[in-house]
């Protein structure tokens, strides 16, 4: 069926695609900014949904991995800014010269590098420890809810080192190049299109091969794949690692484009908002996510726009209706259709047959 | 099928539409913004006019956190703005033009500040911005108002050791809010500190200004906590102070750890009388929140209260409470807010235009009769020249005046007059 | 010595206002697996009925009643947060039963909505509450002040606590719930009709929100994010009590209570915050399932 086709996940993906690439051409330089921010949580959204969507761990703590990332990113940002003097917030703390954990993130690709080993290495150790105790299930959520709390504080705390909640910005040079010119933010909109690309399509080859099945299995039934002689606890290690790795990458492009990064976008409410992207996208596909993070921030930001004193009205009674309404997200809506679609397909040639059957 | 296929095309494109231009694009990119219009027009009633024509509004930016933790504070200040403009209005408006003010909502998020500084920047094409109350929500506009060469009022007394040139001050620096309120102390209740603050950019500023002013005057300091923001269970800390017994607990906790702190310093059977709490972010509003029965007697640093004695606050006083209710109080930081939309509006009658280099060149030294008095602009480092008040907070709420400096202060943010602070502000060269 | 009895009695404080925000949880998360975000919002209901109570008797209560508002605004806050409950189950969580992550997607935009009601109604800053006069001051025993306003919270919460202990253990009604929720369709067999149990129980679990709510007046800020303060203690309390084990609320909230408290007197706010929860992630490698764990024979 050529209907079928259409809605292949495949021809979607390549749809948005195209749709992103051209983007710019009807786009103005801050709405192209702003699409490029949402792209650049759809990434997260991805590594989420991975771990949620198709394991079936619920982190509400992916905000601290995409925080690492973004931290990575603007330490590096900031020392380039002063050119390799010390950040004001340093000064005002009294010290004298630069932290040795600050020593790293002078070089561009150290700092890209630490942007996603750090989250990775976290996740590792904490998974490590909490999948292999057989912690699931609601007590990993708090869990990872606790670790939020640690690192957010902390970040808070040591304001010498961090800045404290005003957290790091007014960047002003990338190898040299103005960040905030319109030209670099195009650029930087293109890199978060193309990793967009590249991680889903690889994430893509990886839920369709054995592995995303025992994934999918890991999830719906964990203690049978123990029995089967699968290790879960070696999988969802794997998965968490990567997924924490990936919004390390979502959190560099974020702050690219967004030019800061402090403690009140990597805390508790928002890393249940990224919750909210996929689960309104709609998890356990990869392309649900994607849709759903940027809908879910588009939908935040137009409402705010319009209406600024109500807007949290509008948002929370999208969220209420879109669970009651729609259970499997923005993508089951699709699926839905699809499955309708066949239906009727089904039933029409039944009857085609009947009326065969007849002659 | 094809149906279908338009109907998920349009989906798509709603949903792309939604991010491109959910909220009205501004018309000065009408050509580029027509097209994404196109699938779903969106219009807000306020824009509608396109700029290619000669408008008779002057737009400006007035952005607050009105939803999340912040709103508690932020909120009058932005009722404060919209009251200075419809004044204005009311009066003729500025170069015979209306202003029109665009409304953000910051929600208590920084990130959020700079995103919609650059909205109102790039799409509405504000004159100015007034906005901002959080030290952090500041640096995060800082960035984008210096980019794209806009203005922005900040109301808010903060710590000092800024000066962009594309920044108004309109609330205390610390040599006029902090400083004296520390010699006050000094002179007048004794010599033993406890510095309590919440853990950010500002108390821990402040403090290490205060640290350096108490070694050089001679003052003691017993101890030096910081608590979370939010924080609300101040007991332990209650119970270190009183291991320590201060003559005085210097206060710079931030919103509603205030409420907190004094409603569970008064359980603890600590009363002004046994320590003096003097609080450099507890205003009139906040009092509200408190409790006037228990922060009453504990002393306040600012530089205009409700009961500030000017002619000018009689009339302020009396028009927001017509506006907002005869139970709403005013206090400093929104009474900066307010006159600085004047201060801007002065600035731009004397430039003669919009334009933000000759405004800016033009509020060099503009005075304003503000409710707390005569404030001037200093040319120097865009802050304003204020009187400094120390107040007593009264069983109804309000605060009263002990002790005034008889002038307005010059604003100091690096507190380069003082020799103990040259340390401070001599590592930011 | 007088400076550890202080920091003991300053955790059981604690622990006290961590049990008394986190029971109705213990119900509505523990019990029912409905993951309710807009339980902090519940507790906002609470303490701004307490606020109405004030004003209204401000207003027309002759002065020397007036600290009897408090003691009528707990069973109103109650009674007023159980119906916010109820209508909450039967419009929207009754749906949600088979799909508990959903159910906190759901709270979540409902929460979202009560802030922004109270802000349209209340307004957005702070309200102002006065603690009756009665719990002013506190009971002084050598150098040390216990405050009243505690000790009574302190009560409070063991007064909660010994209902719902009598409810669910020592009346018909209570064992009915306690029925449908370790096995929903015997249960049923048995004639219990499970959805007025449901409804009954949320509102049970919504109705304590507000008592806590009510109690945290004399404490804090009220205001419309109060909520958001404090509902991730309380579900820190739930989970390392164990899900489902109301005993086990009790003893995650005073041990998270005296265990900060030291941290924080040892060290500083922010050092004993970080700490606390560093020893939850390591309490929870320990005890994956909380203090105490309903035994099971079933597997997935």
């Amino acid at each position: 069926m050529i209907s079928q086709k259409l809605f292949n996940n495949r021809i979607i993906f390549s749809v948005i695609l195209i749709l992103l690439l051209f983007a710019p051409l009807f786009l103005t330089d801050f709405r192209l900014n702003l699409l490029g921010k949402f792209l650049a949580f759809a990434i997260l959204a991805i590594g989420l949904d991975l771990l949620w969507g198709y394991t079936g761990v619920l982190s509400l703590g992916h905000g601290i991995f995409f925080g690492l990332g973004a931290y990575a990113m603007a330490m590096y940002l900031k020392l380039e800014a002063t050119g390799g003097q010390l950040p004001d917030f340093m000064a005002w703390s009294g010290m004298s010269e630069l932290p040795l954990i600050w020593i790293p993130f002078q070089y561009p690709i150290v700092a890209i590098a630490l942007g996603i080993l750090i989250p990775a290495a976290i996740a590792f150790f904490l998974g490590y420890l909490t999948f292999r105790n057989r912690i699931s299930g609601v007590y990993f959520t708090i869990l990872s809810q606790a670790l939020v709390l640690v690192l957010v504080t902390l970040f808070v705390g040591a304001q010498n080192l961090t800045g404290g909640t005003s957290g790091l910005t007014n960047f002003k040079t990338l190898f040299g190049y103005s960040v905030n010119s319109p030209a670099s933010q195009m650029v930087f909109y293109f890199i978060t299109v193309g990793v967009l690309a590249i991680i889903f399509i690889s994430c893509r080859i990886l839920v369709k091969g054995r592995f995303g099945k025992v994934l999918v299995g890991i999830r719906d039934g964990e203690n049978r794949m123990r029995f089967l002689g699968y290790n879960p606890s070696t999988y969802k290690t794997f998965v968490y690692t990567l997924s924490a790795a990936i919004a390390g990458i979502a959190g560099m492009l974020f702050v690219l484009q967004v030019g800061i990064i402090s403690p009140t976008m990597i805390g508790i409410i928002p890393s249940i908002e990224m919750v909210l992207w996929v689960a309104l996208g709609g998890r356990g596909t990869l392309i649900g996510p994607v849709i759903g993070a940027v809908f879910v921030n588009a939908a935040k930001t137009g409402f705010s726009e319009s209406y600024p004193e109500f807007w949290t009205y509008f948002l929370g009674l999208m969220f209420v209706l879109v669970v009651v309404f729609l259970p499997k997200g923005i993508t089951g809506l699709f699926t839905k259709w699809k499955e309708r679609r066949q239906k009727q397909n089904d039933t029409a040639s039944i009857e085609v047959s009947k009326s065969y059957s007849r002659l | 099928m094809k149906k279908k296929l338009t109907l998920f095309m349009l989906m798509l494109l709603f949903t792309l539409v939604m991010a491109a231009c959910s909220a009205a694009d501004n018309a000065a990119n009408a050509d580029k913004a027509e097209e994404t219009n196109e699938a779903k027009p969106t219009e807000t009633g306020s824009e509608t006019e396109t700029a290619t024509e000669e408008s008779d509004t002057i737009k400006v930016g007035i952005l607050h956190s009105l939803s999340g933790t912040m709103a508690i504070s932020e909120t009058s200040v932005h009722q404060a703005e919209l009251l200075a403009i419809k004044e204005i209005n009311e009066n003729g408006g500025v170069l015979g033009k209306q202003i029109e003010p665009v409304i953000e909502d910051g929600a208590s998020d920084w990130p959020t500040f700079a995103e919609k500084a650059n909205k109102l920047l790039q799409q509405d094409q504000v004159a100015t911005i007034f906005g901002g109350w959080t030290s952090a929500s500041r640096k995060a506009m800082l960035p984008v108002v210096e980019e794209n060469n806009g203005l922005l009022f900040y109301p808010v007394q903060y710590e000092g050791m800024e000066a962009s040139p594309n920044i108004f001050y309109t609330g205390a620096a610390p040599n006029q809010q902090i400083v004296p309120a520390v010699n006050w102390l000094l002179e007048n209740k004794g010599s033993s500190f406890f510095l309590l603050g919440s853990d950010y950019v500002f108390p821990r500023t402040a403090n290490a200004a205060i640290k350096a002013q108490l070694e050089a005057e001679g003052g003691e300091l017993t101890g030096e906590e910081y608590t979370p923001l939010g924080h609300t269970d101040y007991n332990t800390i209650i119970a270190k102070i009183k291991s320590e017994n201060p003559d005085v607990i210097f206060n710079t906790l931030n919103g509603d750890s205030n409420v907190a702190f004094f409603k569970q310093l008064n359980d603890a059977g600590i009363s002004s009388d046994d320590i003096t709490v003097l609080s450099v972010s507890v205003a009139e509003e906040e009092i509200k929140g408190i409790g006037a029965d228990v922060i009453a007697g504990h002393l306040t640093s600012w530089n205009y209260y409700q009961t500030t004695d000017t002619p000018e606050n009689e009339e302020f006083v009396a028009n927001y409470k017509a506006e907002y209710g005869e139970d709403a109080v005013t206090a400093d930081p929104i009474e900066a807010g307010y006159f600085g939309v004047y201060l801007w509006a002065q600035a731009v009658e004397a430039a003669g235009t919009t334009d933000v280099d000759a405004v800016r060149e033009a509020a060099k030294g503009i005075t304003f009769d503000a409710p707390n008095g005569t404030v001037t602009i200093d040319g120097d480092n865009q802050h304003v020249y204020k009187t400094v008040r120390i107040g007593e907070v009264q069983s109804d709420g309000l605060i009263n005046e002990v002790w005034s400096s008889d002038e307005p202060i010059k604003p100091d943010p690096y507190l380069e007059e003082y020799e103990w602070a040259s340390e401070l502000s001599e590592s930011l060269e | 010595m007088t400076e550890m009895i202080l920091t003991l009695f300053n955790g059981i404080s604690l622990g006290s206002i961590l049990l008394l925000i986190a029971l109705g949880l213990a119900i509505t998360f523990g019990l029912m697996n409905v993951i309710n975000m807009a339980h902090g919002e519940l507790i906002m209901v609470g303490a701004y009925i307490t606020y109405l109570v004030q004003n209204i008797f401000m207003q027309y209560a002759p002065e020397k009643y007036f600290d009897l508002y408090f003691i009528l605004s707990i069973p109103l806050a109650l009674i007023v947060a159980a119906g916010v409950g109820v209508l909450l189950e039967v419009s929207l969580i009754r749906h949600l039963y088979k799909r508990p992550l959903d159910s906190l997607l759901a709270t979540w935009g409902v929460g979202l909505i009560l802030q922004q009601l109270a802000r349209t109604i209340f307004g957005a800053p702070n309200v102002g509450v006065q603690s009756p006069s009665f719990l002013n001051g506190g009971l002084e025993l050598g150098s040390i002040t216990f405050p009243y306003s505690r000790i009574f919270i302190l009560l409070l919460s063991l007064i909660c606590l010994a209902c719902i202990f009598y409810y669910f253990y020592r009346t018909a009604s209570g064992r009915r719930v306690r029925a449908v929720m370790q096995n929903r369709q015997m249960a049923e067999c048995l004639g219990v009709s499970t959805r007025k149990v449901d409804m009954l129980t949320f509102a049970i679990g919504s109705g304590l929100a507000g008592v806590a709510g009510c109690a945290l007046t004399l404490l804090g800020a009220i205001g419309p994010t109060i909520g958001t303060s404090y509902i991730i203690d309380a579900f820190m309390v739930v989970v390392v009590g164990g899900v489902g084990a109301l005993f086990g609320a009790v003893a995650g909230a005073f041990g998270i209570g005296i265990f900060n408290t030291i941290f924080e007197f040892l060290t500083n706010a922010t050092l004993g915050k970080v700490l606390i929860f560093i020893l939850i992630i390591a309490f929870l490698q320990w005890r994956p399932s909380g203090i105490v764990i309903n035994r099971s024979r079933s597997l997935d």
